[in-house]
């Protein structure tokens, strides 16, 4: 399994050394402290700084669309293992907001509802390698990513 | 629900107030002094401080409030509490210190209640009456403590905008912004305004915006950036943005982030030998001024 080829979020956990923390996400000083949270799980995960920028970068997008859309949620994150020693980051953000109308859509870049760029969801997907969105209208959004050390 | 003890109670505890203002005074200072952490304060300010609040108390009493309404509903005594603990909040001094005045108040009255009373009904009676009135003072003191200390928060908050985003000349003709830390929309409007205003007043025609010390570049990063150079070329002047490090540059493509209508460099030397290039070819008169002043 390739970075990039794969689609299933719920990669192998190994019990050694797994580590997970939530952080709440209601206001915007929360988003710069779980980018920095995320930063230093990726520098403890052995991310390079390609790898630590963008995986933080993605983790900002998800924060920050749960904050402004989804009305504040949680970020949760975990370090993940699999076969070969594989190590990387899962990242779970979760909001209780009015979900998703058209996922495909949302994931199109230059798809935007607010006053931003466009390329929020299609851009993170690019900046991980396996993605998985979770929403239904009313009951929210929920977002897991995950980035493997390359 | 004013019964008869009720009114005996508290006319005891108000006469003890009045006529033994001074040793209860100088027992809460000293108490509060032992248990140090509030020597920022000062003795003098500490009894002034203390003074207040006896008085205010013992006047609230008199209102004939509920007890445990008294600090809450009558105004002096409220203010003399908020004051206490906000004072403490901006000296630094630690939640727990800062709580513990109040409860030493609690100790002082008591012991000299029991000075003064000879009968044992009574003083069981002050004694509740007093746990109520300041475990009301002790909530309200945390609850204005907190409040003191986000104040101070907020306070730093606006001032580190305004300390991150100098505008600075770093040639005849070229301004620069420095950025550091993120760029939301409130640092953005900051620096908008800097810069535009900056370059009416230099008569500016390149500006630069520096990114070297902004961790990460996302989507609302960019929109912002791209934001801020459209502003400036309404102004009729150029901007560069510098410090596009290799790992931003592989993020922002990966996002689809498309800057390729702006004039990017990786390092601020970069942007500024491009500028200088710029007015060179566009401005000869300031370069030829340039070549005079260094001679």
């Amino acid at each position: 399994m390739r970075p990039g080829e794969a689609s299933a979020v719920d990669a192998p956990v190994s019990p050694v050394g797994f580590t997970e923390s939530t952080h709440p996400v209601r206001d915007e000083p929360d988003l710069l402290a779980t980018r920095h949270a995320v930063r230093s799980a990726a520098v403890a995960a052995g991310f390079d700084l390609v790898g630590q920028t963008m995986i933080v970068t993605a983790a900002s997008e998800l924060v920050r669309n749960a904050y402004i859309h989804g009305g504040g949620g949680t970020l949760t994150i975990s370090a993940i293992g699999a076969a070969h020693g594989r190590r990387g980051l899962r990242l779970t953000v979760a909001d209780s907001g009015p979900g998703i109308q058209d996922v495909e859509a949302a994931l199109t870049d230059g798809f935007s509802t607010g006053a931003g760029l466009g390329h929020g969801l299609g851009g993170t997907r690019r900046l991980v390698d396996e993605f998985a969105i979770d929403t239904e209208a009313g009951r929210g959004t929920t977002v897991t990513v995950v980035r493997w050390v390359t | 629900m004013a019964t008869e003890d009720d009114l005996k109670v508290r006319d005891l505890l108000v006469r003890v107030l009045r006529e033994h203002d001074a040793e209860i005074l100088d027992l809460w200072v000293r108490a509060q002094s032992e248990r140090a952490a509030v020597t920022a304060l000062g003795e003098r300010e500490l009894r002034s401080e203390a003074a207040g609040v006896i008085a205010a108390l013992r006047e609230g009493l008199e209102t004939g409030l509920p007890v445990g309404d008294v600090v809450e509903r009558h105004a002096p005594a409220r203010e003399a509490v908020v004051r206490l603990s906000v004072r403490r909040a901006r000296a630094g001094v630690d939640p727990t210190a800062t709580a513990l005045a109040t409860l030493a108040l609690k100790d002082t009255l008591l012991d000299v209640l029991r000075e003064h009373t000879d009968e044992p009904g009574a003083l069981f009676s002050a004694a509740i009456t007093v746990n109520r009135l300041l475990d009301a003072a002790g909530a309200l003191t945390f609850a204005s403590y907190v409040e003191g200390r986000e104040e101070i928060i907020r306070t730093q908050h606006r001032q580190m905008l305004e300390l991150s985003t100098p505008v600075v000349r770093l040639w005849r003709g070229v301004l620069a912004v420095p950025l550091i830390g993120t760029l939301d929309s409130a640092r953005t409007q900051l620096v908008m305004n800097g810069l535009l205003e900056a370059i009416q007043a230099d008569e500016a025609p390149v500006a630069i915006i520096d990114i070297t010390g902004v961790p990460t570049v996302d989507t609302v990063v960019a929109h912002h950036l791209l934001q801020t150079v459209t502003a400036v070329r309404l102004m009729g002047a150029e901007c560069f943005i510098s410090g596009i490090r290799p790992a931003i540059a592989q993020t922002i493509t990966q996002l689809g982030i498309d800057l390729s209508t702006i004039t990017t460099r990786a390092t601020l030397a970069d942007a500024l030998a491009e500028a200088v290039r710029l007015l060179d070819a566009d401005f000869p008169d300031m370069a030829s001024e340039r070549v005079r002043s260094a001679l």
